[in-house]
């Protein structure tokens, strides 16, 4: 049997399908934007705008719960937690000279030099191939998939958790398992070692 | 729903945000001047001074807007926005009375207002760090540390209430209330509102903006609207952190005659705990820093989880 037998097809998109794709847009967008600007605070809220578009995302595709989820750990928690790291470091907020100064430029160059890792083309590369993975897996998993938004609630809180604690509950104790297992290393990491050095 | 019904919830939401904000301030001032032996505003608008928030409001208008030279101009000016919006967007989901009495029904309600109120604290952020300010960044990094110190503890003692009822949204978990949930849910009400307090930055956790210390934390180099617009999204969290109180713990619109007069009860209760926000400013010293951060990790957390506890040990047995 075809497949794509009951699809609704691509041609004459809806509203809400033209939606998604400006979204998705926007999103890539943002995402290019963090990975590319010169500097780490903005990154970081542009990855604020990236994962918000996210959130737009899962909304329109009924999951609900999972866009409220993603905006309150990722955009409420995650974020403000790379703040707070980059805001400790010596993240250059811009140099402490104003425009008009004659070095400034030189200053700024400098700022931008020190913010660099130099492994750009590595990261390009990592970044690249997990998304090829990626897309390859998604596509190959829901390839013929269609959501009824009229009447569908696939992502509503309750479907969700039945899914989860009746069919997934092993991979999400396992998960558990392993947070903890990061947060007991962390707490090793971070304590100080006898003597009172760190 | 037609696009009138649309229109009047949503001018609803703006009226109840332009003017519940300004009630709480105006009864700020008016609280704290008696309870410290004073008269407060008595000018403005003649009958003592109810109209001196408008009049602030002009003042804050009037006043030149200055960006500092050093300062990163855009994320400096969004930064206002990024703070009082999200207050505004929570206000669509708190269900004010039975029967439809919510602008709209969010099937994850507690999540979403949990993690838009979050967003909230992005604006404090940015203003402390775009400000090129040593005291605005201090604010920021205090803002951040208190943020992720009291999150966990509010989400726990919300998962508490949303296990009791067995559902996530807001209306729904008023459908099922029942007057014993008071003192079953106290330590998780407790445990929330103080959460919320910090989450605010309202005093005793006024750390991020403790003026002793840091100036005005990330708000020290705003001046005129932008300012006000800071001073606004306070107030609108103290609306908001109340009203979601007393619909999580303490039944939202339940009381005598709920069915006609079930949005009074729901103000009511919202307004006796912003008198207790006002008064909590009036009669308790800033906690320091570190002690804010143990009393969320040593204090609340495990509170939060107690509250778990009970309430899966009476959800089992009943």
């Amino acid at each position: 049997m075809n497949l794509a037998a009951g699809h609704p097809g691509f041609l004459s998109p809806t509203g809400v399908e033209i939606v998604f794709v400006l979204v998705g847009l926007a999103t890539l967008g943002a995402a290019l934007v963090t990975v590319t600007t010169k500097r780490l605070v903005h990154a970081a809220l542009w990855l604020v705008a990236a994962l918000g578009g996210v959130a737009v995302e899962y909304l329109l595709l009924t999951a609900e719960f999972i866009a409220w989820v993603q905006v309150l750990i990722y955009v409420g928690s995650v974020v403000v937690l790379l703040l707070f790291g980059l805001m400790l470091t010596k993240a250059p907020i811009v140099p402490p000279i104003t425009r008009d100064d004659p070095s400034y430029a030189e200053v700024r160059a400098q700022a931008t030099a020190d913010a660099d890792s130099g492994n750009r083309w590595i990261a390009l590369a990592v970044a690249l191939a997990a998304a090829a993975t990626l897309v390859t897996v998604v596509v190959d998993a829901f390839r013929s998939t269609w959501i009824d938004l009229d009447e569908s609630v696939a992502g509503s809180a309750k479907v969700t958790g039945v899914a989860l604690f009746r069919h997934w509950v092993l991979p999400f104790e396992a998960l558990s398992v392993l947070l903890l297992a990061a947060l007991v290393g962390a707490i090793v990491l971070s304590k100080r070692r006898k003597g009172g050095e760190r | 729903m037609d696009a009138l019904d649309v229109t009047a919830r949503i001018a609803a939401v703006l009226l109840a945000f332009l003017i519940l904000p300004l009630l709480v301030g105006q009864t700020e001032h008016k609280v704290m001047a008696h309870m410290q032996g004073r008269v407060g505003p008595m000018y403005a608008g003649g009958f003592h001074g109810w109209a001196q928030l408008v009049a602030d409001g002009v003042k804050f208008a009037q006043k030149e807007d200055i960006v500092p030279a050093g300062a990163d101009r855009r994320v400096f000016q969004l930064a206002p926005a990024v703070a009082l919006i999200p207050y505004m967007l929570v206000l669509v989901a708190i269900p004010v009375a039975p029967d439809g009495g919510v602008v709209h029904a969010i099937d994850a309600g507690i999540f979403f207002v949990l993690a838009v109120m979050g967003v909230g604290v992005l604006g404090s952020l940015m203003g402390g760090w775009a400000s090129a300010n040593k005291f605005s960044l201090l604010g920021g990094l205090r803002t951040a540390a208190q943020l992720m110190a009291y999150e966990l503890p509010m989400l726990l003692s919300a998962a508490s209430v949303a296990m009791a009822a067995g559902t996530l949204s807001l209306p729904g978990i008023l459908g099922v209330w029942e007057w014993w949930w008071l003192p079953w849910q106290l330590i998780g009400a407790v445990v929330f509102f103080t959460a919320g307090l910090a989450e605010l930055q309202r005093p005793p956790f006024d750390a991020p903006v403790a003026d002793s210390e840091i100036i005005f934390g990330a708000y020290t180099e705003y001046t005129g609207l932008r300012f006000a617009l800071f001073l606004l999204a306070e107030y609108a969290g103290i609306v908001v952190l109340s009203a979601l109180t007393s619909v999580l713990f303490l039944g939202g619109w339940h009381g005598p005659f709920a069915g006609s007069v079930g949005w009074v009860w729901t103000l009511l209760k919202t307004g006796v705990l912003a008198f207790g926000v006002i008064w909590l400013r009036v009669s308790y010293p800033r906690l320091r820093e570190d002690q804010v951060q143990r009393l969320a990790w040593t204090t609340l957390v495990p509170l939060a989880l107690l509250q778990i506890a009970l309430t899966g040990v009476v959800k089992v047995v009943m």
